[in-house]
């Protein structure tokens, strides 16, 4: 199978998408906290919280969504947290977020530790399944691509169009797209900045959770350790190649995926197997770098992103 | 809510914030512990004994300590100018495969000449590691956090890639495992029969030069301008783009010490588990020593302490060892915090 087969292969974009969603979920978090002015590294960490969460919430019993709804409520947790430190403390975003990632992971790992202590393999649960939309995932290539992905993955898509609107079509947008941009502005008019940011942090690391929690209940049926593996910090690297807008994020996210998708599959090629694995390993990373250098030239970055906002002072 | 800065604070203002910052992270604990099962008293005692308990526990601690006082050192230079490295585990490697390419028998010398040429070039090794992020920040203006991140992730692949082809131990018995290095390229112990080597020592005056460099040079002047303000600085006249690059490489060299450090100190050969996060854990030690050079060798024997004491309080009662990495992010968050309460007063509107 050449290059051209696995580009023209229905699977191929299936996977792509598939792999695009807990991305998309996470850099939409990430791009709602940025764009009212805050840098949230605890994304890696939160991430983590929420695929574990969600996960273990539905193997106690719970039902799918109920578990997605849990992965929000402790990311949100998380991003409450972040929100209060960074914000009306205006403590350092750098420290907080890597601070954060490391609460949110340790705390994860150890509460899987206490409620599975004598396990090897960590159990499945019964992850959500394809929804196939008749008729529409019956078209070629598009359809198994589009329209037989699981419903998180359709939720993802969904939540994209929503944040577009909020943050383009409705005063609450303006307000929040300001906070970064001119938050002296925005408390002129006597909104709260404090409150606005501290918003969309704690939203933004709700989705960041649901993002973690579409690797074990969508993706995969269980929990292991490093399965974030970093995505964290490449979805931080696609809201800068997205400019900080939704819809460029999205297109951002599912390039990715169809390059790593892409990269798998060429690994199983005769070509790929003089190839250490390695090196496909690492190209997801080094794509993310190349996209930074090629975007950060013209991306206009938030005005006042990282900067803490202390009212009263001038 | 509004911050106030306190022109004068007094000595109860100055004090009692991190005093109860470390009583906050003790009760987590202890809650944390009590979920366990355990009691809360015999765990802090456990990591405490296992700490510093012993001759053996103490030397333990001490060695754990030693890469992290150069990762401390390395991210505290960085911050201070605000540069964020947060790739000192990718600086890390590269130091310690500097250490293997060199330190397996291609350079015929003695302990006295080799040691020396080791530590440097795995220095180089590092700092050309982060030449990379820092070139590519002053020349495109890419984010350092960023690249320096996804470097740590590229450059353990790496050194993966390296241990499975041309490093390979050809007697490793198929472990992604390199040669073990010649015994004049290993760092002696500092007194015969205990278990702490030379790279201890070194760490001590890495820590002290560059307190020297800080506080006594130009550079150091220098690259404390451009952290307090960038333009700023740059209007005075300082070239902020060479300080930055500067900083990188000081930087970048400070964590490959670490690297250099484990391999020829301790480990004696290079494989993936070599450093468990010692350059993320270096964020820790920085920032509880507040980015001064001096305080990062006392905070990194604390860090290590945690770990050290942790690790043998688990053998014990089985309470899971990550308790030390949550006490850890609790003490990093509440000392912040409880640092800028030292300087600022809470308003109410």
């Amino acid at each position: 199978m050449d290059l051209f087969d696995i580009l023209l292969s229905a699977s191929f974009w299936a996977a792509a998408i598939r792999i695009a969603s807990p991305l998309i979920f996470a850099t939409l978090g990430e791009l709602i906290c940025e764009r009212a002015g805050v840098l949230n590294l605890g994304i890696e960490g939160i991430m983590v919280a929420g695929a574990f969460a969600g996960w273990m919430a539905v193997y106690s019993g719970a039902g799918l969504w109920p578990g997605v709804a849990v992965a929000m409520v402790v990311g949100m947790l998380f991003g409450l947290l972040h929100s209060v430190l960074t914000v009306p403390f205006g403590l350092s975003q750098h420290v907080v977020g890597l601070g954060i990632t490391l609460l949110a992971t340790s705390s994860t790992y150890y509460a899987y530790r206490l409620a599975l202590p004598e396990v090897t393999s960590p159990p499945k649960i019964a992850a959500f399944k394809p929804w196939e939309i008749p008729l529409l995932s019956d078209m070629p290539m598009i359809g198994p691509a589009l329209f037989a992905q699981t419903p998180l993955t359709y939720l993802a898509f969904v939540v994209v169009g929503l944040v577009s609107i909020v943050l383009y079509r409705t005063p609450l947008g303006l307000a929040l797209r300001a906070a970064g941009e001119n938050p002296a502005a925005v408390a002129a008019q006597g909104l709260s900045v404090t409150g606005l940011r501290m918003g969309a942090v704690i939203v933004g690391s709700g989705l960041m959770a649901v993002g973690g929690a579409f690797l074990t209940m969508s993706a995969f049926d269980s929990f292991f350790f490093e399965m974030v593996n970093g995505r964290g910090w490449i979805c931080i690297a696609l809201v800068v190649f997205g400019a900080w807008k939704p819809g460029k994020a999205l297109l951002g996210a599912v390039l990715f995926a169809a390059f790593d998708a892409l990269q798998i599959r060429v690994q199983q090629t005769p070509l790929g197997a003089d190839i250490p694995y390695q090196i496909f390993l690492m190209t997801p990373y080094v794509l993310s770098i190349l996209a930074l250098i090629v975007m950060s030239r013209r991306a206009e970055v938030p005005a006042a992103l990282m900067v803490p906002f202390n009212k009263g002072e001038r | 809510m509004r911050l106030e800065p306190i022109a004068n604070p007094g000595f109860a203002r100055s004090t009692l914030p991190p005093v109860l910052a470390i009583a906050a992270t003790v009760l987590v604990a202890s809650l944390l512990a009590m979920l366990a099962g355990a009691n809360p008293f015999a765990v802090l005692g456990l990591i405490l004994k296992g700490a510093a308990g012993s001759k053996f526990a103490l030397l333990e601690t001490l060695n754990r300590a030693t890469p992290l006082i150069f990762t401390g050192l390395a991210v505290a230079v960085a911050f201070r100018a605000r540069f964020w490295n947060i790739g000192a585990e990718a600086q890390l490697y590269a130091g310690a495969l500097m250490t293997i390419v060199l330190g397996t028998g291609a350079l015929p010398w003695g302990a006295a000449t080799l040691l020396p040429v080791l530590a440097l070039a795995a220095m180089l090794a590092g700092a050309l590691v982060l030449l990379v992020p820092a070139i590519l920040k002053v020349r495109f203006g890419v984010d350092e956090v960023v690249t320096t991140l996804l470097f740590n992730f590229i450059f353990l692949l790496f050194i993966s890639l390296l241990l499975e082809g041309p490093l390979k131990d050809p007697m490793g018995m198929g472990w992604p495992k390199s040669e073990r290095i010649v015994a004049e390229a290993r760092l002696p112990r500092i007194v015969e029969g205990l278990r702490l080597h030379w790279g201890f020592a070194l760490a001590l005056i890495a820590a002290g030069v560059v307190w020297v460099i800080e506080r006594r040079t130009t550079l150091g002047y220098e690259m404390r301008a451009v952290g307090l303000n960038r333009e700023a600085a740059r209007f005075a006249g300082i070239p902020v783009n060479a300080v930055l690059i500067k900083t990188a490489l000081l930087s970048g060299g400070l964590a490959a010490l670490a690297g250099f450090s484990e391999v020829a100190g301790l480990k004696g050969s290079l494989t993936l588990d070599l450093s468990p996060g010692f350059g993320y854990t270096g964020i820790i030690v920085a920032m509880l020593a507040l980015l001064n050079p001096l305080a990062v060798v006392a905070a990194a024997l604390f860090v290590a302490g945690i770990f050290v004491g942790a690790d043998s309080m688990s053998r014990a009662v089985g309470v899971p060892t990550y308790l030390a990495n949550i006490m850890l992010a609790t003490a990093l968050l509440l000392m912040v915090l409880a640092i800028l309460l030292t300087r600022f007063r809470v308003v109410r509107e």
